[in-house]
């Protein structure tokens, strides 16, 4: 601990594996690219927003470089997808932009889940007045990643105290990092560790 | 002449009559956890509220990503801690996916008879808690007696009793002992004669009844718009479970019926988890007198390494909708782990909820929605 302005790693304690011990035959998994009746609809109607579609395990992808509010509110009035399951983020620290919010839809009229993926750097709109869940999932994401999630009625954090410094899912926060004066401030002690 | 100093003690102020903010928790017994819950209240009415949580964060996402995928496997029991059984197999099953291997038929159907296991525990330790937390003390004795049963099955089949870390990545550690099915069997034989017995003491109980019914109403549009799944939706009418909509272990070999509620109040929600209950029982039941025989462990390799990608996996928990959401960049240990945690969602619609209701309905309502905060803080 102590050495977090070292340049992050993106698995600080990696064990090293073992070289290629005996791995059974698998069958191939990975994403693969995804053309279908939904995405040639969103690309119709959005051209260039629309990034890479694929499937990744049998699970669609649809990137969303741009217009992320009128692609939700098309996905949800047009095609129906009703249920924001989820909504969360992936530092990819070193890409550009950084961050992918992750929106995992789901459709009860179709018995369809989407994922839908937006790169974004800190800022996102958000659609919590598409979907109410994202209220404390937005929250959430920006408690753990420091996204901003503009539009947000209440975006404030939600699981770490309210006085906290950093987002501890980003990848260059180590998992030994903690803010030290708060905790020396709140808790009296001079480390949680 | 009678000034104030005059007034033999009586205070003569009057005392206001505006809305007041009212603390609830983190420590009461009523919260189930350490959840804090401001409310502003008018008289005894509730006009706002505001949930504060967080008190038992303990970074299990950030944890993840810093353990291998095997040994990443026990903390998940400790998210939902009174449903640990349940949240292996979610997480077991999302890294098998993301591996592209599937679990043998020996290892599902057994995965399959202790989720449901699973279920009912969870469920009567729902009922005793939320019933005591209204008032009644005796179903408690009850619930726990049967949950007792259950407990003693797992420490038999695996030495645990609530963290169990029952399943491995691929299938199962243990075979099952001598005489399992026995004792599911014996468990179930008389399980539909317990429920009725609950019955007997709560649904047509003229106090339970007055302090469940018409309270903490949602709409099925609300539960959908607000996120809400598992047995809160389905007692909101909406006829939707994940075990049949993707079933996954072996749900879609067994015959079993999604009960419903139709006004969507605290009533109904406890009509849906008491037949849900009847219904796992019926799972149960089928899957144990077809356990096939074969390996229980999937070829997965003693190192896992799951090819670069990702996938969300999800599984109708007894809160729930439980997803895991992998993200793999070809090493041990998983890029991205999220826990998509159904209380943590659920609890969400708790304002929409109690807004109107009197302080004490706050109780009942926080009982139906049926947190455990060790999952939604994680």
């Amino acid at each position: 601990m102590g050495d977090e302005e070292k340049k992050p790693e993106p698995k600080p304690a990696a064990p090293a594996p073992p070289a290629k011990s005996a791995a059974p035959a698998k069958p191939a998994v990975g994403p693969e690219p995804l053309d279908d009746e939904l995405v040639r609809r969103l690309r119709v109607r959005f051209a260039e927003a629309i990034g890479e579609t694929t499937r990744d395990r049998g699970q669609a992808i649809v990137v969303v470089r741009d217009r992320v509010l009128e692609v939700c509110e098309y996905l949800k009035t047009e095609e129906r997808f009703d249920f924001l399951t989820d909504l969360t983020a992936v530092d990819w620290y070193e890409r550009q932009p950084r961050f992918d919010v992750i929106l995992n839809l789901y459709s009860f009229p179709h018995n369809r889940r989407l994922r839908v993926k937006a790169p974004v750097n800190d800022a996102c709109p958000s659609v919590s007045r598409i979907w109410p869940a994202a209220n404390w999932l937005e929250r959430e994401c920006y408690d753990m990643f420091g996204i901003r999630f503009e539009g947000h009625p209440n975006l404030k954090r939600i699981l770490m105290p309210d006085e906290w410094k950093g987002h501890p899912l980003r990848k260059d926060y180590d998992i030994l990092k903690q803010d030290t004066d708060w905790i020396r401030e709140n808790i009296g002690i001079e480390s949680g560790q | 002449m009678a000034g104030p100093e005059n007034n033999f003690g009586v205070e003569t102020t009057v005392l206001g009559a505006e809305e007041i903010i009212l603390n609830m928790g983190p420590q009461h017994p009523s919260t189930h956890g350490v959840l804090r819950v401001k409310l502003r209240l008018d008289g005894e009415k509730v006009v706002g509220s505001e949930c504060i949580i967080g008190y038992l964060h303990r970074g299990v996402e950030k944890i993840g990503e810093n353990r291998t995928y095997p040994q990443f496997a026990p903390y998940v029991d400790r998210t939902d801690y009174v449903a640990a059984v349940s949240n292996g197999l979610g997480y077991c099953e999302a890294v098998e996916k993301l591996l592209g291997v599937e679990a043998p038929p020996r290892a599902r159907w057994v995965r399959t008879i202790l989720t449901e296991l699973q279920r009912i525990a969870s469920h009567l330790l729902w009922l005793g808690t939320h019933a005591l937390d209204i008032g009644a003390i005796t179903p408690l004795f009850y619930t726990f007696r049967e949950r007792e049963e259950i407990l003693k099955i797992y420490e038999k089949y695996c030495g645990a009793r609530l963290t169990t870390h029952a399943f491995r990545i691929g299938g199962l550690q243990y075979e099952t002992y001598d005489g399992f099915e026995q004792d599911v069997k014996e468990f179930c034989r008389d399980f539909n004669h317990r429920v009725d017995e609950y019955e007997e003491l709560l649904t047509n109980n003229r106090i339970w009844v007055e302090r469940t019914r018409n309270i903490g109403v949602l709409t099925g549009e609300q539960c959908i718009a607000l996120g809400v799944s598992g047995p809160i939706l389905r007692g909101s009418g909406v006829r939707w479970d994940i075990r049949k909509a993707f079933p996954y272990a072996a749900y879609k070999e067994f015959e079993f019926d999604i009960p419903i509620g139709h006004t969507g109040d605290t009533y109904d929600r406890y009509r849906v988890r008491l037949e849900e209950m009847r219904q796992s029982r019926r799972i149960i039941l089928q899957a144990v007198e077809s356990i096939p025989e074969g390996p229980i462990l999937a070829r997965v390799g003693k190192v896992i390494k799951p090819p670069p990608g990702e996938v969300y996996h999800s599984i109708e928990a007894p809160k729930g909708e439980l997803g895991y959401y992998l993200v793999s960049d070809g090493t041990t240990q998983p890029y991205r782990l999220r826990i998509r945690p159904p209380s943590f969602v659920n609890l969400q619609a708790l304002d929409a909820m109690i807004k109107g209701h009197l302080v004490a309905d706050v109780v009942a309502i926080i009982g139906t929605i049926d947190i455990v905060l060790g999952e939604v803080d994680r």
